[in-house]
């Protein structure tokens, strides 16, 4: 080896290298022709990172490093595998968990040493500790209301003043440590212990239809807490990662309230995504049923057909027999196009995966923006397990809790057609006025079942 | 590297992380959030050096508990990221077919 090259140096170069991987993979990421090349070049600066550090000056314990390594990457491995597309959303709270637990873990190993010089190094340390311990039990309480492992929502009053004060406690415990007050290991693990219980507390209020805002916070915050850690131990690519990670996430928690008409405190602090509003705004008027074989006819001679799908239709596993229907349609020339809200699914994008496993071209998909003019002209709007999203409510409502909420205007379309398994309201509880109107007509059934007979009827024209 | 360098370091990053996601579609929202989950992943490199350089048996299994951690936060992300945008490489190749058709 050369005397200039060092393994210091080796080190240094390699974070160097990944930290730029990292933002070419996610600048790359940005289109969806380039997206995929850009998680291999993230993967990529990854897989550097990881092996150069087996170089790390003075390290030992590898009869450890490694068999953990395995285990954990194994079962990640395996279970990403296997997960379904509509389960993804859970899936990345659990794996985003692990993160905020593994900074945390880091932080825990400096501080029951407690070698650190000087406050700004266990400042540090026991704020990445927090923020990582609270998205590792938030992320994991995030997990189970998804996945229908947790169901009741645990609010009782006065909540908020607890979790304040888990907060306070944690902040003055903290303080403690990191002046080298009392940096006892008793008091290391009160910190913890308080972080994880506030990290519970917080997110077992919040409903289900508010958890993707969540989970992204918690994504924002663990690349935060990894920056803090990365600070601690002298990494940059630590420090680069997590802080890109966690302003990019940030505008991300953003973008996805801004879309569901919520503040980020309003998620936080009050119960409303779980069905806790009352059915509010009288509706006039009767649904009125519409066979498969009429809504195939019409379809079939329209000029130009709409879809729009909501989670219900991901969950019936539609989304392949909906492409079949459209592939049909297209093949008579109509025009078809799907419009999707950015809270379609479970988070913003996740409908657009969907429909992208189902074989669907993104540029036949269009967002709320491109689509909305485009309602007027349409002679068929087809609903298919979408409620919310559409309800003419939230335009001329202002008593409606989901006022103001940007909608997809489908009640401009000549023929509304919804396909429906039951009569219930939508996720928020609130009756939909669009299902009572003069244009629209209901189908009812299970969405993968409905779709089955509407090509039936497409095919017999 | 001293305090006001490393603090540098935290404001570019800051900004570049928001210019980057700033200009992504939506389509690609939850794609990128998994990609960003995968990102944090780096963690692992941290988790390495922490049990790398740990001495009483706590502080053994705490590390071996953040490595594991780690490895499934780098590695889960890595491949529910993959899976998600595999799709969008296979669309985008039909995508000229179809829309061919469609538009006659």
């Amino acid at each position: 080896m050369p005397a200039w090259l060092s393994v210091d140096l080796l080190i240094q170069a390699s974070y160097f290298l990944t930290a730029a991987l990292f933002i070419i993979g996610l600048k790359r990421m940005s289109s969806p022709l380039s997206a995929r090349s850009g998680i291999l070049w993230a993967g990529a600066g990854m897989l550097v990172a990881t092996l150069i550090t087996f170089l790390y000056p003075g390290m030992s314990n590898y009869e450890l490093i490694v068999p953990a390594m395995f285990v954990g990457a194994g079962i990640a491995w395996w279970s990403g595998k296997r997960v379904a597309m509509t389960d993804m959303p859970q899936m990345i709270a659990l794996y985003n968990g692990m993160g905020g637990g593994a900074a945390a873990a880091i932080a825990a190993v400096e501080l029951y040493r407690g070698e650190a010089q000087g406050y700004a190094i266990p400042t540090l340390a026991v704020a990445g500790g927090i923020i990582g311990a609270i998205s590792f039990s938030g992320s994991a309480i995030a997990f189970g209301k998804l996945q229908g492992l947790i169901n009741s929502s645990f609010r009782f009053s006065g909540q908020q003043f607890l979790n304040l004060l888990l907060l306070l406690v944690a902040v003055v415990i903290g303080g403690m440590i990191a002046s080298h007050y009392d940096p006892s290991p008793m008091m290391v693990t009160a910190l913890f212990v308080v972080a994880l219980v506030l990290g519970l507390s917080m997110t077992l209020p919040i409903g289900g239809a508010d958890m993707p805002v969540v989970i992204s916070l918690y994504n924002a915050l663990t690349g935060l807490a990894v920056a803090f850690e990365g600070f601690v131990l002298n990494n940059a690519a630590m420090i680069i990662a997590g802080t890109v990670v966690g302003s990019a996430g940030t505008l991300l928690t953003q973008l996805m309230a801004r879309a569901m008409n919520r503040s980020l405190g309003n998620v936080l602090f009050s119960g409303f995504g779980d069905t806790g509003a009352a059915a509010t705004g009288e509706v006039s008027g009767a649904l009125k049923p519409i066979e498969a074989s009429d809504v195939g006819v019409m379809m079939a001679f329209a000029q130009k057909v709409i879809i729009v799908p909501g989670y219900g239709m991901a969950v019936a596993q539609a989304q392949h027999k909906i492409w079949e229907l459209c592939q049909l349609l297209i093949d008579r020339g109509v025009n078809v196009k799907f419009a999707i809200h950015p809270v379609a699914g479970r988070m913003p994008g996740h409908m657009n995966v969907l429909l992208a496993e189902a074989g669907v071209p993104y540029d036949l998909i269009a967002d709320l923006d491109e689509i909305n003019a485009e309602f007027e002209n349409a002679d068929v709007a087809l609903i298919i397990g979408a409620n919310d999203v559409v309800n003419p409510v939230a335009r001329t409502d202002k008593s409606s809790p989901i006022y103001g909420m940007p909608i997809l205007n489908a009640d401009k379309a000549k023929n509304v057609i919804v396909i429906k398994r039951g009569k219930g309201a939508g996720f928020s509880g609130i009756e939909n006025a669009l299902f009572y109107l003069d244009n629209t007509r209901m189908l009812y059934g299970d969405a993968q079942k409905a779709a089955a007979e509407l090509i039936q009827a497409v095919k017999a024209v | 590297m001293t305090g006001i360098v490393a603090l540098y370091i935290f404001m570019l990053a800051a900004f570049t992380g928001y210019e980057v996601i700033a200009k992504v579609p939506v389509i690609l929202h939850t794609p990128l959030m998994s990609g960003s989950n995968f990102v944090h992943g780096i963690v692992l490199v941290g988790a390495m050096v922490a049990l790398g350089g740990a001495h009483t048996p706590l502080e053994k299994t705490i590390g071996v508990i953040g490595v594991l951690l780690a490895a499934g936060n780098a590695v889960g992300g890595y491949v529910v990221t993959e899976r998600m945008l595999e799709m969008f490489k296979s669309t985008g190749n039909r995508a000229g077919k179809s829309t061919g058709k469609g538009t006659h």
